[in-house]
């Protein structure tokens, strides 16, 4: 009988009440009394020295409040970035700045160079059109390899390269790797594509900056998935406002994947010229302006090889990747290719030594920064296609390859060649759940059914492991992270017994005000009613990191537990005193604390009036009042992990690639609300399987970006999926933190992409034509070309 | 100009300018923020309306053009006594949502195809709502959802 109460619950989501009504209150629809509207005029070249704007004529313009340019930002601090990576030779990467609005020259399509502000948004729009721009065009840097050469134009000429860092993991392992590769009895090579992707929340980004005078208080209201981060890197690195004078809220927030956990231009800007104009400023960005705006994710170009011994046994694995980073350094941006990428290459495996090489290189491009999975879609890509690949090659099942090398349930905690520590997982089991859920028995009779209409038919199985519950602090910090990345919680409970809990972790679709209850629920044994989650305010909740990573419950919601913790014993403690009994006699149970052993007790709404009415209360003991906060730093990653299961049918005419089945088996440890970790995992799904067969990023070779609308970047419509079969049962609980939690929001868009790709490789292989690799997006005109090539 | 219009049952009243889109003066004139923009090539289907009695997305029609219509928006599909809808409730039910902005233009939309298709199958669902698009949920829970909302047994989809 599934329950209907507490963790393990499917409880139906509280907040869905107020979006299903119209009743929500996302950035964009705050407006405040006499605000004016910014319209950012962006560049319409890649690259370009920046002569002259003027602005005379515009500023006559109706309307117009003022117009800033770069100079205006000339006394302020650039755009920070938050981890510094260090290269093969001990030294810091490269680090540019990063203007509000552009200095001197401009570096992306998009990159803004002037901000009008005016009493409306047209106003703006008119007057932008009246700028006097002198741009002259540089030659654009693009293709990565090329921008490495010498001789290439300069994205930033201060640093006398386009090479942002050279990074070598594990840089010690690199002769044993060499050797290993040398002396293997098979070597599998490919080259692959990552291809660039916009992460796309239906929300486009919207900032709304105030400024009081009467007090000298700023509040930015921000589509961010981690207001406190950008309160401290807007306050601390741009504006130079301190912390207790600068609110950050982010109200709900229409999808973040990734997207939105970074510091942006306009949101400094906004804040600023509130104060520069006195009066609110707010911008709402269009969906053109956010494909030319947002960090994108991805765009990794990576050669692998791995070393197989003569029994199939995997014996090294060595890849070179070149990682895009655009035009400037996003606020985690090199970490992604490096701590979020590098230390994944292990995957589910065994293999004993792994040389991971890495070059970031800057480009006449949008930054590029984290989109859901960050790193971890990119190591398992590689790893998945050339286990699949070396399988064809060695003519040997796919699957049994994978089990032969996969790390045994007896092995963990397990101990990988690239730095982490995997705690737990079983990751035969759930690739036997995965050959039950996918039917893979009765494979063989759908591809015969599908030949017989003239199609192929393919199936792709792998595996993924992902490190997330992101992250130990003194651990990042040693890698080159310059913030913490622990979580907080208050706990209030109020006289009536009705609790608040205030956390960093951020809500932009994950159902925390539904989750977060339900873990309180039942540690004191109430109605989850009686709790309601505060997120998004810097002024309520304490200071947090926010939600990326797959980290709310795993960090967030441990901080929160720890701080219930502490509110259990002070309560055990009034409950002790109210029935003249010993503290350690005291049992909390279905809302009440009873005396053990006797028929004693009293109700939780009888303890928390006593704590704020406190006439018969230990006062000598404890204070009043019952209110608790913590914060958790977690002692690890959290290592989530699964196989996933694609099969497509393909039609050889016309290179049409249909999704016919997807089933993914996931390990996340224990599980809250199954309800909503199924729907992270659909949710995941879908991007993976757009990543893989429609959505991609397109630059020309002048730095054009060619997909900068719905019209042009595909994204994934009902059409294009099927319903999934998603299944959590195989459960091996994370050892290190007090719910047993990993984290379910990344592992669909981390396991599904290998998977497609595998599954179209199966499809024209089976059809007698042999194919090793097709990039992604795997689209018709693509699959169609190589039957083409491989046929002449 | 000014445009008159029924909104939810009420007639409603702004001043616009002629390029004013219906979206805005839903949102901006008459504050009813639940009709979302989710993109300016009409393609995302967040901004879903019903104009006598048909889905548009009021992100390509002019405020002037539906002067003396019949609109209704996401704020309007409640019960008269302010419970949730028929479809509403098979959205939450259904775990239809997370994020919330697609989901004023996914409501519309699927009451929409209801009333044209009171029993869509799983196909004509998807093909349906091929203007809406979603980045959160994969579609499975909404085509499940709006399933369940034509009184379909949902219960073995996907079923292992």
């Amino acid at each position: 009988m599934p329950k209907d109460h507490g963790i393990g619950a499917s409880i139906k989501r509280r907040e869905d009440v107020r979006f299903l009504t119209g009743a929500g209150n996302y950035t964009d629809d705050i407006n405040i009394r006499g605000q004016a509207y910014v319209y950012f005029l962006r560049s319409d070249v890649a690259h370009g020295k920046l002569n002259k704007v003027d602005t005379t004529a515009a500023s006559a313009m109706p309307g117009v409040v003022r117009i800033f340019t770069g100079a205006d930002f000339a006394g302020v601090g650039g755009l920070p970035c938050g981890w510094q990576v260090t290269d093969r030779h001990g030294q810091p990467m490269k680090e540019p700045g990063h203007p509000v609005l552009a200095q001197g020259k401009v570096r992306h399509v998009g990159d803004p160079i002037a901000a009008i502000v005016a009493d409306t948004l047209e106003q703006a729009r008119d007057a932008a059109e009246a700028i006097e721009l002198d741009i002259e065009e540089l030659p654009a840097v693009v293709d990565m390899k090329a921008a490495v050469k010498d001789g290439s134009a300069l994205v930033h000429d201060d640093i006398g390269s386009n090479l942002c860092y050279d990074w070598g993991f594990v840089e010690e392992n690199k002769a044993a790797v060499d050797e290993a590769i040398k002396n293997a009895a098979h070597v599998t090579t490919l080259e692959l594509v990552n291809n660039r992707l916009v992460a796309n929340p239906m929300e486009p980004r919207v900032c709304v900056g105030d400024y009081s005078r009467a007090t000298d208080d700023y509040t930015l209201y921000t589509t961010s998935q981690n207001p406190h981060v950008i309160r401290l890197l807007m306050g601390a690195f741009v504006l130079g406002i301190p912390e207790h004078k600068l609110r950050v809220v982010a109200p709900d927030v229409g999808g973040g994947f990734g997207t939105k956990i970074f510091h942006y231009a306009e949101e400094a800007f906004c804040t600023f010229a509130a104060k520069a104009c006195n009066r609110p400023v707010k911008w709402t960005a269009s969906r053109s302006e956010a494909f030319m705006s947002d960090a994108h994710g991805r765009d990794h170009v990576t050669k692998i090889e791995l070393a197989l011994d003569k029994d199939n046994n995997f014996t090294a694995i060595r890849t070179e990747t070149y990682a895009n980073m655009g035009a400037y350094l996003s606020t985690f941006a090199p970490s992604v290719p490096t701590w979020l990428h590098g230390t994944l290459m292990a995957g589910n495996y065994r293999t004993p030594v792994i040389y991971v090489n890495v070059k970031a290189v800057f480009t006449n491009t949008v930054p590029v920064d984290a989109y859901r999975g960050a790193g971890r879609p990119e190591a398992t890509f590689q790893i998945e296609r050339v286990i699949d690949q070396a399988a064809r090659e060695l003519g040997v099942d796919p699957i049994a390859l994978r089990r032969q090398n996969f790390i045994k349930p007896d092995q963990f905690p397990y101990q990988t060649p690239v730095a982490v520590a995997y705690d737990t997982g079983n990751y035969d089991a759930t690739m036997d759940r995965l050959i039950e859920m996918a039917d893979i028995a009765g494979f063989a009779k759908r591809r015969k059914a599908s030949e017989a209409k003239g199609k192929l038919r393919g199936l792709g199985v792998n595996c993924y492991i992902e490190a997330c519950g992101i992250a130990p602090s003194n651990l990042v910090g040693q890698l080159g992270a310059r913030a913490g990345l622990y979580e907080s919680a208050t706990v209030r409970v109020n006289a009536t017994g009705g609790i608040v809990v205030m956390t960093g972790s951020h809500s932009h679709g994950q159902g925390h005000e539904t989750a977060f209850p339900q873990v309180i629920a039942e540690m004191l044994g109430i109605d989850e009613s009686m709790v309601e989650v505060v997120h998004g305010d810097t002024s309520k909740a304490p200071m947090g990191m926010g939600t990326y990573g797959s980290r709310s419950l795993a960090v967030g919601g441990s901080a929160m537990v720890r701080a219930t913790e502490k509110i259990l014993r002070k309560a055990k403690k009034i409950a002790a005193h109210l029935m003249e009994a010993s503290e350690g006699d005291i049992e909390v149970k279905d809302g009440r604390f009873h005396v053990a052993g006797t028929d004693k007790s009293v109700a939780w709404g009888d303890v928390t009036l006593a704590a704020y009415v406190p006439h018969n209360y230990p006062l000598e003991d404890i204070e009043p009042g019952l209110e608790e906060t913590a914060f958790y730093d977690p002692s690890n990653f959290t290592y989530p992990a699964g196989a996933y299961a694609c099969e497509v049918e393909l039609d050889p005419e016309t290179g049409k690639v249909t999704i016919e089945r997807f089933a993914a088996a996931d390990d996340f440890g224990n599980v809250v609300n199954p309800m909503i970790v199924e729907g992270q995992v659909h949710g995941g799904i879908a991007q993976g399987v757009g990543q893989a067969l429609l959505e991609g990023a397109v630059y020309d070779a002048n730095g054009q970006l060619l997909t900068g609308s719905y019209m042009d970047y595909a994204m994934p419509r009902a059409t294009d999926v099927p319903f999934y079969q998603v299944d959590h049962s195989c459960a091996t609980p994370c050892t290190h933190n007090p719910l047993g939690v990993k984290g379910c929001g990344e592992a669909g868009a981390i396991g599904s992409p290998p998977a497609v790709v595998n599954a179209v490789l199966d499809a024209l292989n089976s059809g007698g034509i042999k194919v090793a690799h097709i990039d992604m997006p795997v689209s018709p005109s693509r699959v169609w070309s190589a039957i083409q090539k491989a046929k002449a | 100009m000014k445009v008159t219009m029924t909104v939810n049952g009420k007639s409603r009243s702004g001043e616009v300018e002629g390029r004013t889109l219906l979206v805005n003066f839903l949102r901006e004139t008459l504050n009813l923020t639940g009709t979302h923009v989710g993109c300016d090539t009409s393609q995302c289907g967040a901004c879903v309306v019903h104009v006598n009695g048909q889905a548009v997305k009021s992100c390509t029609m002019l405020a002037a053009e539906a002067d003396g219509a019949d609109v209704k928006t996401v704020e309007g599909m409640a019960n008269a006594d302010g419970s949730l809808s028929v479809i509403q409730q098979a959205f939450q039910d259904h775990h239809g949502l997370q994020c919330g902005f697609c989901t004023p233009g996914m409501v519309m939309s699927a009451a929409a195809l209801l009333k044209e298709n009171p029993k869509p199958t799983e196909a004509e669902v998807r093909h349906y709502l091929e203007g809406n698009i979603c980045r959160c949920t994969g579609y499975h829970n909404i085509v499940k959802a709006v399933m369940a909302a034509s009184g379909q047994d949902v219960s073995n989809i996907a079923a292992e």
